[in-house]
């Protein structure tokens, strides 16, 4: 029981504490704040991939796309595992805005819009036809034109806030889009003319939150798109199919049978004329399919965690010292405690107690200011936006919306138990010390 | 000497220190005995051993060799567990500089030999017992008014009076005071041997190591220490 006093009386009446539980307090602080903020973009980034993507990916490593498709997506839906699928062209075109002399490259995704939707998060990142995704391509100023559906930064400006300007319509504009068609051998299609060039009107924006997307990416009509690269001729062909597994069915399960389904087809088709294209085909899951871009961010994530580490070294020095200064003060205490009975034992869990104590209320206070800032982090950069014209993220260049503010409780769990765990290495070396004082020297008179 | 009369009994204690390059023997081969119920003073000049060797009969020290029995036990032979709780039941100390902890009130001073033998429930399932002990203690010794106050609002005399309670807790059977007017005026020093005097005549077996003779003088029996060894 003296341990617990005394433990307490030492954090209540040495200020030398009250910096270690400062320290302490702003260390859990500045890491669950960044932590959180973190792990938000980090998640979000994620999750918007996942959304653009769907579960699984069957995509060709080339641009000529794959045949015979609706063979595989036949036994795709018919599997049950599966919940929806969604063919795609997937390609690069230049896009000239009518009436002017100019072209900017882009990538084009050929979909049909209520398949995308279902085996993707397509629907919910348009703006008019949110509700209705089957106009997704059709003009609401003309609905005999064909439409497109823009990349939000394709398609709207940025006000001086950073904020898009929308419209309450999509305004009347239209894109020539024009693909180089390329037969299943990767040359380009004898015609007319070496280049296919169509005009769509400009129906709606997509704005998936990833910034390549939303600034290079149109969606065409799916036979639109294939024509236009040449796909559809003899045995059509596509680039990619999206898969939505069913709610109950694990990622890794899922595309491990896709995987089994796509070899089998393989063999079907091995004596078809253009079976040589199913060998540049993958089954990747959302993750491995979008690996490039996550892998930058997780890593970022990971080298912000090392930093906190180092963050974490820093209050287990300066826990060292607080707890070195404090036994050397303490160590008529130590000898008096020894005289009256307590062991080795007793006198290490008095300071680990103490350490604990200096851990749990640091810990307290740092999570707490650090919640109650990341409550008002939006506000705060608003602010200081508006003040300064200061923004901790550009949103020109970082397509973020809210920077984000949501703890993780697991997140927390880490920070406070780190953080404690930092305060007992801190005071292990002092209370070892402690432990190994000899009674009679700390009693001795010219020890006062 | 009956040897059941005997409570702590020491033979051919030896105890040297390293000091810079030379070791400087401060006990050489010194035997004593004590007997259940006596007040032995030891005195001695300043450097002649007198705090070692309570120290040492108090297992707060070791001896180079010899061998210091309790109640007939070698305390060499005793593991660390068991002189923690020699410490803590058989004996009580008291220093010259009283030695309370400023952190603790005066009664959770004197309770502290009771808290530190018991675990946080054994101590809320004694607590009333062992303030009303601590209270008794206080009260006996003057200081019934003072229970709340911090070491630093007492006086000397107070502070010694305290440091004698805290002793007396666990009703050690043996009380090693080392110098425990050395502190205090004439007064208070006074004060102190007579409550150390009280003590023994209730039976209370004491050793005290003291520089004075006048002080010496009220023990049963007295010990000088010269050269490290007991001067007959």
């Amino acid at each position: 029981m003296y341990k617990l006093i005394l433990a307490t009386r030492y954090l209540l009446k040495r200020r030398m504490t009250y910096f270690a539980v400062l320290a302490v307090a702003l260390c859990v602080f500045i890491v669950v704040v960044v932590m959180t903020v973190m792990t938000g973009l980090v998640g979000d980034f994620k999750e918007k991939n996942h959304r653009f993507a769907g579960d699984c990916v069957v995509a060709s490593e080339s641009l000529v796309g794959f045949a015979y498709y609706e063979d595989f997506v036949k036994k795709l839906e018919g599997s049950e595992f599966v919940d929806s699928v969604s063919e795609v062209i997937k390609s690069y075109a230049l896009l000239s805005p009518r009436g002017r002399d100019v072209s900017r490259g882009v990538e084009i995704m050929g979909v049909d819009p209520v398949k995308h939707s279902r085996a993707t998060g397509f629907g919910d990142t348009l703006y008019y036809r949110k509700n209705d995704v089957s106009k997704a391509f059709v003009p609401s100023y003309d609905v005999n034109l064909p439409g497109c559906v823009l990349g939000i930064d394709l398609a709207l400006q940025r006000d001086s806030n950073s904020r898009y300007a929308y419209d309450s319509s999509p305004g009347h504009v239209g894109f020539a889009v024009s693909c180089f068609p390329l037969t299943a051998r990767g040359a380009l299609v004898l015609g007319t003319a070496p280049v296919n060039t169509k005009t769509f009107y400009y129906s709606d924006h997509s704005q998936s939150g990833l910034a390549r997307v939303d600034d290079s990416l149109i969606y065409l009509p799916f036979d639109e798109a294939q024509a236009l690269c040449g796909m559809d001729g003899g045995a059509k062909r596509i680039n990619a199919i999206h898969i939505k597994f069913k709610s109950d069915v694990k990622l890794g399960v899922g595309c491990d049978e896709v995987r089994r389904l796509w070899e089998l087809f393989k063999g079907e088709k091995a004596d078809e004329s253009q079976a040589y294209l199913l060998d540049a085909v993958t089954v990747q899951s959302w993750l491995v399919h979008r690996r490039s871009l996550i892998a930058a961010m997780e890593k970022e994530e990971t080298m912000m965690g090392a930093m906190f580490g180092f963050v974490g070294i820093v209050v287990v020095f300066i826990v060292l010292v607080v707890f070195y200064m404090l036994i050397s003060h303490k160590s008529k205490d130590i000898g008096v405690l020894r005289s009256v009975g307590a062991s080795s034992i007793d006198i290490i869990e008095l300071f680990a107690g103490f350490a604990a104590m200096v851990g749990l209320i640091g810990s307290c206070f740092g999570v707490l200011g650090g919640w109650q800032f990341l409550l008002r982090i939006n506000k705060i950069e608003g602010w200081l936006f508006e003040r300064f014209g200061y923004q901790v993220w550009d949103r020109t260049m970082f397509a973020i919306g809210d920077i984000p503010s949501k703890i993780s409780p697991k997140v927390l769990a880490v920070i406070v138990v780190s953080a404690v765990a930092a305060c007992l290495i801190g005071a292990l070396v002092p209370s070892w010390q402690a432990v190994r004082l000899k009674p009679v020297e700390t009693l001795q008179v010219n020890q006062l | 000497m009956n040897n059941n009369d005997v409570i702590l009994k020491s033979e051919g204690i030896s105890k040297s220190y390293r000091m810079g390059a030379t070791r400087v023997e401060v006990l050489k081969g010194l035997d004593l005995a004590v007997k259940r119920g006596e007040f032995v003073a030891i005195i001695g000049a300043s450097g002649s051993g007198k705090s070692t060797l309570l120290h040492i009969l108090g297992a707060l020290d070791s001896p180079d060799s010899g061998v210091i029995s309790f109640e007939g036990k070698d305390l060499a032979r005793q593991s660390s567990r068991a002189l923690n709780r020699f410490r803590n039941k058989m004996v009580g100390f008291v220093f010259q500089f009283y030695h309370l902890l400023d952190e603790l009130s005066v009664l959770e001073n004197v309770s502290l030999p009771a808290m530190a033998s018991r675990s946080v429930l054994g101590w809320f399932g004694a607590r009333r017992s062992v303030n009303a002990r601590a209270e008794e203690l206080l009260t006996r010794f003057g200081l019934g008014e003072r229970i709340k106050h911090k070491p630093y609002q007492l006086s000397g005399g107070e502070r010694q009076r305290v440091a004698i309670a805290r002793a007396l807790m666990n009703e050690p059977r043996l009380l090693l005071a080392d110098e425990p007017t050395g502190n205090l005026d004439s007064e208070a020093g006074n004060g102190i041997i007579d409550v150390l005097d009280e003590l023994n005549k209730a039976g209370q077996t004491i050793v005290m190591v003291t520089h004075d003779d006048r002080i010496a003088q009220r023990a049963g029996r007295i010990i000088t220490l010269a050269d490290g060894r007991i001067k007959t």
